[in-house]
């Protein structure tokens, strides 16, 4: 059995109708599955069924109860014989930079602007120096040189990711460092030219699922 | 008045807030329970293993960077532990489950249909399915997760889910055929 294989229209409509009865579709999807059961009948017959399954799932798990007492007692039993913990890690990752480049001075800020800034003449300077040892083709050539054209990301690298899990991901990604950081994100390029939106949201998909990265969003 | 998120109750778990991590388990713990007890039809095995996948998120709350929802990953931890303690458990105890499973399947469409109460006959249906069908009807009818959420917990890509929800669908209508309900599908 092939369950990847795509399904057709209306197979595909039917195969988001229990995520339809549950609620959980995007509104574009919704709307399909919506306007399609006022179209087909047998559609909307079987969407019953669905509903039927829906009701009949949720009174099976209602009535499995609840754990004892006992679990919570034995949760925090353990949670006791834990080594006790450090203070809280924010989640606020521009927060977190911004303190953290707060506590330098003045110097060592200005100091690592200018890193920071080598580092992306640097990536730039070694494509090029790449492309020329290649024998040149055009299209590489603007990567280095012109940074206004292609398909963009902004990307805010994870708080525990190291120099090297950010090099390794850049070279996986195939995506290049343009301008950044400003409020802790970097503008990378993803392609020279530009590409088409779902190739786009596939790489960035990709990239969301990457450690390395906390966020990222496609950007002009 | 407006809920605590999950989202800021597992930062308060990553800086060791008590109150925090019973606050996440009250509100949980019911519905984490119920997925694992579907999986592992033991319940105490089930107690045991709510208790450690909380035990995972208060270790690990550090590290949750909020790209899924907390019910979504705590699902995925309730999983894993759940085939975990499946995949631990002596052969025979299976092999008695499969045997019990089976003779669950004994009466005949004339009894089936004597007991004039569908939802009931749906119901136990539900049970004799597959541990990999149970999980994906109870996934998107009772834990309302979105087809990419599904695809997170199991680690399947999107269209699979679809295309095992829709065998899960089909196996309960095949299931409940042979315990003489016709619905006319599939």
């Amino acid at each position: 059995m092939n369950t990847n294989t795509k399904l057709p229209e209306r197979d595909e409509i039917e195969a988001l109708l229990p995520w339809f009865a549950a609620g959980t579709l995007s509104r574009k999807d919704a709307a399909r599955v919506e306007a399609a059961l006022k179209a087909d009948n047998e559609l909307a017959q079987r969407f019953e069924l669905v509903r039927e399954e829906l009701g009949e799932t949720i009174r099976l798990n209602e009535d499995l109860g609840a754990p004892s007492s006992r679990a919570l007692k034995s949760l925090f039993a353990k949670i006791d014989a834990e080594p006790a913990r450090r203070p809280a890690a924010s989640f606020d990752l521009a927060g977190r930079v911004s303190s953290f480049i707060a506590s330098f001075a003045p110097r060592t800020l200005a100091y690592a602007g200018a890193v920071a800034a080598l580092a992306i003449v640097l990536q730039a300077g070694v494509i090029t120096s790449l492309v020329s040892n290649r024998g040149g083709d055009a299209n590489y050539k603007t990567v280095s040189v012109d940074p206004g054209q292609g398909a963009f990301a902004l990307v805010r690298f994870a708080p525990n990711a190291t120099a090297a899990d950010i090099t390794k991901f850049l070279e996986d990604s195939k995506a290049v460092v343009v301008d950044g950081p400003k409020n802790g994100m970097y503008r990378v390029r993803l392609a020279v030219t530009g590409m088409p939106k779902e190739e786009l949201a596939r790489i960035i998909k990709q990239m969301q699922d990457n450690k390395t990265v906390g966020f990222v969003a496609p950007v002009q | 008045m407006q809920q605590t998120s999950d989202e800021v109750l597992i930062q308060r778990i990553a800086g060791g807030d008590r109150l925090a991590m019973q606050v996440l388990y009250a509100r949980h713990h019911v519905r984490v329970f119920r997925f694992v007890l579907r999986l592992v039809r033991n319940e105490a095995t089930a107690e045991d293993l709510i208790s450690e996948v909380f035990l995972d998120v208060w270790r690990q709350a550090g590290r949750f960077e909020g790209r899924s929802a907390v019910t979504t990953w705590l699902l995925a931890i309730a999983r894993f532990k759940a085939l975990s303690a499946l995949r631990g458990r002596k052969e025979a105890e299976l092999d008695d489950e499969v045997a019990e499973a089976v003779e669950d399947t004994s009466d005949n469409p004339e009894v089936a249909m004597q007991k004039k109460d569908t939802g009931e006959i749906l119901r136990k249906c539900l049970t004799k399915l597959s541990a990999e069908h149970k999980e994906i009807i109870d996934l998107v009818y009772y834990h309302e997760k979105s087809v990419e959420e599904v695809a997170e917990i199991v680690g399947i890509p999107e269209n699979t889910v679809k295309t095992r929800m829709f065998y899960a669908r089909k196996k309960l209508a095949e299931e409940l055929k042979a315990a003489g309900i016709e619905r006319g599908w599939p």
